[in-house]
């Protein structure tokens, strides 16, 4: 657990960057700072590694008030990860990854060899393993700096807009394999974002900032959607809200109805839907059986006929919803 | 002809004096240059006034400095102390700014995640600045190396100038030959020495030359 009590980051021009922060990251899950440029999180995040000095309060690693470790030591067994990467451009991918080990004073090597795996386990290509960073695209550069951020197996692992210089869609890829990994290593992982999806779909407990570096408020993504704490929390949520708290509604048994003879399918898996004159129209997104209502709605919404298809892992489609359905799911 | 022949042992000599004269003051201006660029880089307002003190040092005219320096170091006229220090003046001088460009060449994202990794700052001078900076530091060695090689011979005015002593012996006789011989070898040794060094700064960076990022997949 990462404690921080009344913690204070004032520069010597006067301004408050961070004004009294108090929370308890959880152990083992992943907290997102999140918020308006100006509020602090970046800075908040920082001086959990000592990059940036805090003014005031303390903050703790299970337990152990951080000044009373060196810095260098203290952030060796701190992983961390920026954006853009902020790889060393002269060196090789995989000795990137071998940095911490390394300056730990690992065996040269079982610091490559825990390098490679870690390469494979983040879904790099191992053939990139001898290139230089400026030979990687955006995505991959990034994974590697997760890959570095894990090398020494920290239990703490810092993220601070890791993903906000890549695009959309691998974006969501990395959002995801974050999330596959975590399943695997269960890190104590503070990550930094402005942009609120980002932080609902990552994080187990969301801390949202206010400019001045105040504490709006500290909840799991399903509360702050269902119960924003004040106007700041809930301007800043969002108008769509309500929309993305279905993301958190998993009903057990959606009202699904048989799969409709005007639903085409190949080998079970639809792939569009008839009209009268024989053509077929484009299938809309499809949802899986325990996806969230949100999925279900979004395939109705999405779907040219208004009836929404739920198939099963391997593509096939198992039945239909329509709106009538979806809105009796959300009543109850 | 018949001159470099019988004279082989004395342009010998004045070769290995020039080469000797030319790279000690480029090794030692190297090794000032570096500490004072970083102190530079840490306390930025230093960098600029130190520039300046640079391009300051370098307008000041060879001739003098050559003539000055033992009268201010105590030093014998016929010293080799009195060029090797006016060179590496010029060194430092020159290679100052380059060494603090090299060192702010280092893109912020990359210097701030070295110490978040936790390198020490002197460890992350060695380890992670310097050698990002060597491009920017090599261009400035390769043009104070070219520059001092041809100074060297103007020591000759003071009577210690490697190369610079056979134009002195030629216009002395009226005799071309050893004029001829001595720029020549000076041609060639500015450009073997450009060559040596950029096959260095090749050795060393390897990851400058590589700039094919393969096909945007994640």
């Amino acid at each position: 657990m990462i404690e921080f009590e009344d913690v204070t980051k004032q520069y010597p021009d006067g301004t408050v960057a961070v004004d009294k922060l108090s929370l308890r990251i959880p152990s083992n899950q992943i907290t997102v700072f999140v918020g308006p440029s100006g509020c602090g999180k970046t800075t908040s995040l920082r001086m959990i590694n000592r990059t940036i000095e805090r003014t005031g309060g303390t903050i703790s690693i299970d337990g152990e008030d951080i000044n009373g470790k060196d810095p260098v030591t203290l952030r060796r067994g701190i992983g961390y990860v920026i954006q853009n990467a902020g790889l060393f451009p002269h060196k090789t991918v995989v000795d990137n990854v071998a940095t911490v080990p390394k300056l730990l004073g690992w065996d040269k090597r079982k610091a490559h060899s825990t390098a490679m795996e870690l390469l494979e386990r983040v879904g790099l290509d191992i053939k990139l393993a001898e290139r230089y960073p400026a030979q990687l695209s955006g995505g991959q550069q990034q994974r590697v700096g997760v890959a570095r951020a894990l090398a020494a197996d920290p239990a703490v692992m810092l993220m601070d807009e890791p993903f906000s210089a890549v695009d959309p869609i691998v974006r969501h890829q990395l959002q995801e394999e974050l999330l596959r990994l975590q399943r695997d290593i269960g890190k104590t992982i503070v990550f930094v974002t402005h942009d609120i999806d980002e932080a609902i779909k990552l994080g187990d407990n969301v801390a949202v900032l206010q400019v001045g570096g105040k504490l709006a408020q500290f909840a799991p993504p399903a509360e702050l959607l269902g119960e924003p704490a004040d106007d700041f929390v809930r301007g800043f949520v969002g108008q769509d809200r309500g929309y993305r708290a279905l993301t958190f509604v998993h009903p057990e048994e959606l009202p699904v109805q048989p799969v409709p003879d005007e639903l085409a399918l190949k080998d079970g898996v639809p792939v569009g839907w008839k009209n009268g004159s024989g053509e077929l129209l484009p299938l809309g997104a499809v949802f899986k059986r325990g996806d969230s209502l949100r999925a279900a709605l979004d395939a109705v919404l999405t779907s040219p006929t208004g009836c929404g298809i739920c198939v099963d892992d391997e593509g096939k489609a198992v039945g239909v919803i329509d709106q009538a359905g979806v809105a009796e799911a959300l009543r109850s | 002809m018949t001159w470099i022949g019988d004279n082989l042992g004395l342009i010998w000599e004045q070769l290995r004096e020039h080469i000797y004269l030319a790279i000690i003051p480029v090794i030692l201006g190297l090794i000032i240059s570096v500490p004072l660029g970083y102190v530079a880089t840490r306390y930025s307002w230093l960098a600029n006034p130190l520039i300046a003190f640079g391009g300051l040092l370098y307008s000041l005219p060879s001739i003098a400095l050559f003539i000055v320096i033992p009268a201010v170091l105590g030093t014998k006229v016929l010293s080799t102390i009195n060029i090797i220090v006016a060179l590496t003046i010029y060194t430092v001088s020159l290679l100052i700014r380059n060494v603090i460009d090299g060192l702010r060449s280092v893109p912020p994202d990359v210097r701030q995640s070295a110490i978040a990794v936790g390198y020490g700052s002197m460890h992350r001078l060695i380890a992670v600045d310097l050698p990002i900076a060597v491009p920017v530091i090599f261009a400035g060695l390769r043009v104070v190396t070219v520059a001092n090689i041809s100074m060297v011979s103007v020591g000759a005015v003071i009577g210690i100038g490697g190369l610079g002593e056979l134009f002195t012996l030629g216009f002395q006789k009226d005799f071309l030959t050893p004029v001829v011989v001595g720029v020549v070898l000076s041609l060639a040794l500015a450009l073997v020495a450009d060559l040596i060094l950029v096959s260095l700064q090749r050795v060393l960076t390897p990851w400058a030359r590589v700039s094919t990022p393969v096909a945007e997949v994640a």
